[in-house]
């Protein structure tokens, strides 16, 4: 047997530097803190460690505006995911994370990735998954890749959650050509978990075992978290071998035997293997609790022989978990870890030290000042310059090119307003046996447990092209739409994680949107106390020089204290009365119907008064509450009709409308005002409706009654139902069915 | 009644089988985990549940099928003990040798998370027996692959001696290709063995048991169970 040894390092070059995506001023900034030439090995910790994507190095001096405490605030960001009381001792442990460019790459493999990353994020807290969203953005249906992107992410986000057992209960899916060489998959997990059984990173105590638990290390992912920081250009696809492969069933184990050792009171510290794998989890354990950290890679368990210390410290191989235990429970760990079938193996301890160091074969491969490699990253105040909104555009400057009804028919079929059937059909969103509301409606519904009335309400929203035209009033709305569509099954909306999906932050203009959209939010959630508690910036989502849409995807979650009063989106019987409940001036300005009936994307998004949202929302929610309406559905794209027809379609039940809001037909029937709702009560309570409304300052008008089979807008011919359906569904399977 | 529900690597309905067993019977059963090599004394019915043992890496059910447990299954089933195996659970029956056939990929290739609707084939058998001769029940599928296949004489026998259980149809009742989402071999959604003691299944029951929740269509499956047992004890 030869002895092991280690191969002589490359040369540190400018070439090697810029490879590693470091910037000039970057590396002398490493000179400066290290005091001499890093080695090879600490010259991947650093590449790792001070990228977009681990260091937030353009995001980090605004994200620090964001409203991020309420008294049930557990923890806010900075942890694996946010954490919420809910009451009765138990809490919410919830995160958004972007897999854009790897779903891109390579669509089964980057989605499953991103599926697993954030399930992780939240057993690694101590809770268990309870449900899963998605927020999906692809090309123009026409370009070639939109097809089988599409297709492939979905059966990989499938793939994962439906295997590792989690219900996948929502989601948004939209296209435009803005996306077409940089998808946009979004995937948040939600669990549960004890108020006094949350784990965190911070290691505590000195020369304790560090323990390396999970599937095995390999060379996949190797500089991932570095692809995910650098614009795309030709030849991106070669970057195939840089996305990891997921094992669900895998992860399925590593929660279990996870779950059972944190019952079992083994655990001091622990932290998931994601981006950057083992340097990011490791330095995070030792940086948070003030220790330092000795590894001994030769412990590592590999998937592959003569794996060099650059190797294992950038590997970003999944299903993998740092622990510090406690060194009397290690032996009840290790039996727990074997009966699963995962790997178990110490690789280190802490030190009172302060340094990072990695050692192979005996020998010191990197030895760096931990909490600097996190603290003294870089940070940037990037130029930014302030977006001019586009302008407002009137309702009686956009005739209306066909009859309403023809529209409606027509938008229902197009790829944004079509049913995601298709898609969702392909999640098992009914696997624990607690989903309350099923994939269609405003928000996905999950009870906590059998023997609880309590259930989580759940949903992710953004309107990128409102964003676009002025990021400030988008960044509103993307909350401003989660709250309400929570609000919409009877939640009260208790927290937020978002995903900040964004161009190259060294362009001003796309600086200028990042701040905006953030300025928006921020305003949007401390008006609707709707703290942001964890969440992700994905940037340079650009391909040759052109931007995404700015798409800063906001995943809210609330709590509903009886699941059986919770209300749906379908009709209930017929013969009710139909309210509308908001304010409507008919704003077609960057309007579904402006830009897929007209075919204009133009104006400006309609502006959100968070007053108003506020106050209608705290109305229609505390009928729901009551009992005091029968079904409930938000107003978002595609305004008041496609909200009717979704109504209809849901129960079978058609609508007779006879009254509309004043103003042009078609701006009313399909402007995207916002704050609004649509409910039904029973006829013989219409009467106190609208007198509760009128007390509480609260818009609302009948509009009429629902019954028959049919939908009938004023003026218009009656639509039947199963039309509305047929081309309400057909647009997405008859689109996929397309070539390849 | 005594139910033990097998808990493989990778299962991941063990606890929603659970749950409708417990509120059905009002017993919890036992979880048993794949590494033993006995169930507990008195289990009268063994549960397969749903999930993806190991994986399903290999061919669905391949590796179950051959777990340390399993030996104690095929001694209840040759007892005459009730086996119910529920997706993935069905899969390994198959792979078992405890049924006949084989489950592929769905037609379209796709996984599939739907309400389907079943037709009751016969009411004469202790999973059964809750329901009417002919009843179209609602019961959620989720699965990959769910394709029932068999050779012609196989299916011939299961045809002939009356061994399915389950086929999918239309809300009305309607059997045809429009109904069989999964492109089942005449529309089989799931089969009994020749003694009528062990089912496999693709829909999952279980999930449609809490009125709560919706559809209780699948209460009944187990309902039928727990009088059937009562009955023999």
């Amino acid at each position: 047997m030869t002895h092991a040894t280690t191969p002589p390092e490359p040369a540190i070059t400018p070439a090697l530097i810029a490879e590693h995506g470091l910037k000039p001023d970057e590396y002398q900034r490493i000179l400066d803190l290290i005091g001499r030439e890093p080695t090879f090995t600490e010259l991947g910790i650093f590449s790792a460690m001070w990228n977009e994507h681990c260091s937030y190095k353009s995001s980090r001096i605004h994200l620090r505006k964001l409203p991020t405490e309420a008294p049930w605030v557990i923890q806010g960001p900075g942890e694996n995911a946010g954490v919420i009381d809910i009451g009765d001792g138990d809490a919410v442990v919830f995160k958004m994370e972007s897999h854009n460019h790897p779903s891109y790459i390579e669509p089964y493999q980057g989605a499953t990735t991103g599926v697993g990353g954030i399930l992780r994020d939240v057993f690694t807290m101590g809770a268990r998954p309870i449900a899963c969203l998605n927020f999906l953005r692809y090309g123009h249906p026409d370009h070639p890749k939109t097809r089988p992107v599409l297709a492939g992410s979905v059966a990989g986000i499938g793939g994962y959650g439906n295997s590792f057992g989690v219900p996948t209960i929502a989601g948004g899916v939209g296209f435009h050509t803005r996306y077409d060489g940089n998808c946009l998959i979004n995937a948040m997990a939600v669990g549960l978990a004890k108020t006094d059984g949350i784990f965190y990173a911070a290691a505590a105590g000195v020369g304790l075992p560090i323990v390396y638990l999970g599937s095995k290390t390999g060379r996949d992912g190797m500089g991932g978290a570095t692809m995910a920081s650098a614009e795309f250009g030709e030849g991106s696809e070669e970057k195939r071998p840089t996305v990891q492969v997921g094992d669900p069933f895998a992860e399925k184990l590593l929660l279990e035997a996870c779950l059972e050792i944190m019952a079992k009171d083994c655990v001091v510290a622990i932290q998931d293997m994601g981006a950057a794998g083992l340097t990011c989890s490791a330095v995070e354990m030792g940086a948070k609790g003030n220790l330092g950290v000795e590894l001994d890679l030769d412990k590592v368990p590999c998937r592959e022989t003569g794996m060099t210390a650059y190797e294992m410290m950038l590997s970003e191989s999944q299903e993998r978990m740092l622990m510090v235990l406690k060194p009397e429970k290690e032996a009840e760990a290790e039996a727990i870890f074997r009966k699963w079938g995962l790997d178990f193996a110490v690789v280190g301890h802490t030190t009172d030290t302060l340094r990072f160091v990695v050692k192979r074969h005996g020998k010191v491969m990197a030895d760096l000042p931990i909490k600097e490699l996190g603290d003294e990253a870089p940070l940037y105040d990037r130029p930014w310059i302030k977006p001019a909104p586009w302008p407002v555009l009137e309702a009686s400057a956009i005739p209306a090119p066909m009859s309403n009804a023809d529209a409606l028919v027509k938008l229902l079929a197009t790829p944004d307003l079509c049913s995601k059937r298709w898609v969702w059909e392909q999640y098992d969103y009914m696997i624990l046996g607690n989903t309350v509301q099923r994939p269609g409606g405003d928000a996905g519904v999950v009870r906590i447990a059998p023997d609880q009335t309590k259930a989580l309400a759940m949903t992710t929203d953004v309107t990128p092209r409102y964003c676009e035209a002025d990021p400030f009033e988008g960044g509103k709305q993307a909350v401003a739409e989660a709250w309400r569509n929570l609000t919409a099954t009877g939640a009260k909306p208790l927290a937020v994680t978002d995903n900040l999906n964004f161009g190259n932050p060294e362009r001003p203009e796309i600086m200028g949107q990042f701040v905006f959209c953030l300025k928006g939010i921020a305003e949007a959630c401390r008006a609707l106390d709707f703290p942001i508690v964890s969440g992700n910036v994905s940037l340079y989502n650009e391909t040759n020089g052109r931007g995404i849409l700015p798409t800063p995807t906001i995943g809210g979650v609330g709590v509903i204290d009886d699941y059986s009063k919770a209300a749906g989106v379908a009709f209930r019987a017929e013969g009710e009365a139909i309210f509308l409940v908001g304010e409507t001036t008919g704003w077609l300005g960057q309007s579904a119907y402006l830009r897929d009936i007209v075919g204009r994307e133009a104006g400006a998004p309609p502006p959100v008064d968070l007053a108003a949202e506020r106050r209608n929302g705290d109305f229609v929610r505390s009928l729901i509450t009551e009992g005091g309406v029968t079904a409930v559905h938000d107003l978002s794209d595609g305004g008041l009709a496609i909200a009717l027809a979704e109504m209809a379609m849901a129960s079978g039940i058609g609508a007779a409308i006879d009254t509309l809001p004043d103003g042009p037909a078609h701006a009313v029937l399909f402007g995207e005002d916002q704050a609004r709702y649509l409910v039904t009560v029973a006829a013989a309570d219409a009467a106190a409706f609208t007198s509760r409304a009128a007390a509480a300052g609260v818009p609302a008008l009948r509009l009429g009654t629902t019954g028959g089979d049919r939908l009938t807008l004023p003026g218009e011919r009656p639509i039947l139902i199963g039309d509305l359906k047929t081309a309400h569904e057909s647009w997405l399977p008859t689109y996929m069915a397309g070539p390849a | 009644m005594n139910a033990a529900v097998i808990v493989f690597p990778g299962s991941n309905r063990e606890r929603d089988v659970a749950f409708a067993l417990e509120l059905v019977s009002g017993r919890k059963p036992a979880l048993v985990w794949h590494a033993d090599t006995q169930l507990p004394p008195g289990t009268d019915l063994v549960v397969l549940p749903g999930g993806f043992s190991y994986g399903d890496y290999l061919r669905c059910g391949a590796i179950a099928a051959r777990a340390a447990i399993m030996e104690a299954v095929r001694a209840h089933a040759a007892r005459g003990g009730l086996v119910l195996g529920i997706c993935n659970g069905f899969q390994i029956l198959c792979e078992a040798g405890l049924l006949p056939g084989v489950l592929m990929r769905n037609k379209d290739r796709r996984f599939a998370c739907k309400v389907a609707h079943l037709k009751v084939e016969r009411t004469d058998t202790p999973f059964t027996r809750a329901y009417a001769p002919g009843q179209v029940i609602a019961i959620p599928c989720a699965h990959g692959e769910g394709n029932y296949i068999a050779d012609r004489k196989t299916l011939e026998k299961i045809e002939g001696n009356g061994l399915v259980a389950f086929r999918y149809c239309s809300a009305a009742g309607e059997v045809g290709p429009a109904f069989n989402h999964n492109g089942s071999t005449n529309s089989i959604a799931g089969i009994f063995s020749p003694k009528l003691n062990v089912l496999g299944m693709m829909p999952h029951p279980e999930n449609h048991v809490d009125a709560r929740l919706g559809p209780t269509d699948g209460r009944g499956l187990f309902a039928g169970l727990v009088d059937a047992l009562v009955k023999a004890a």
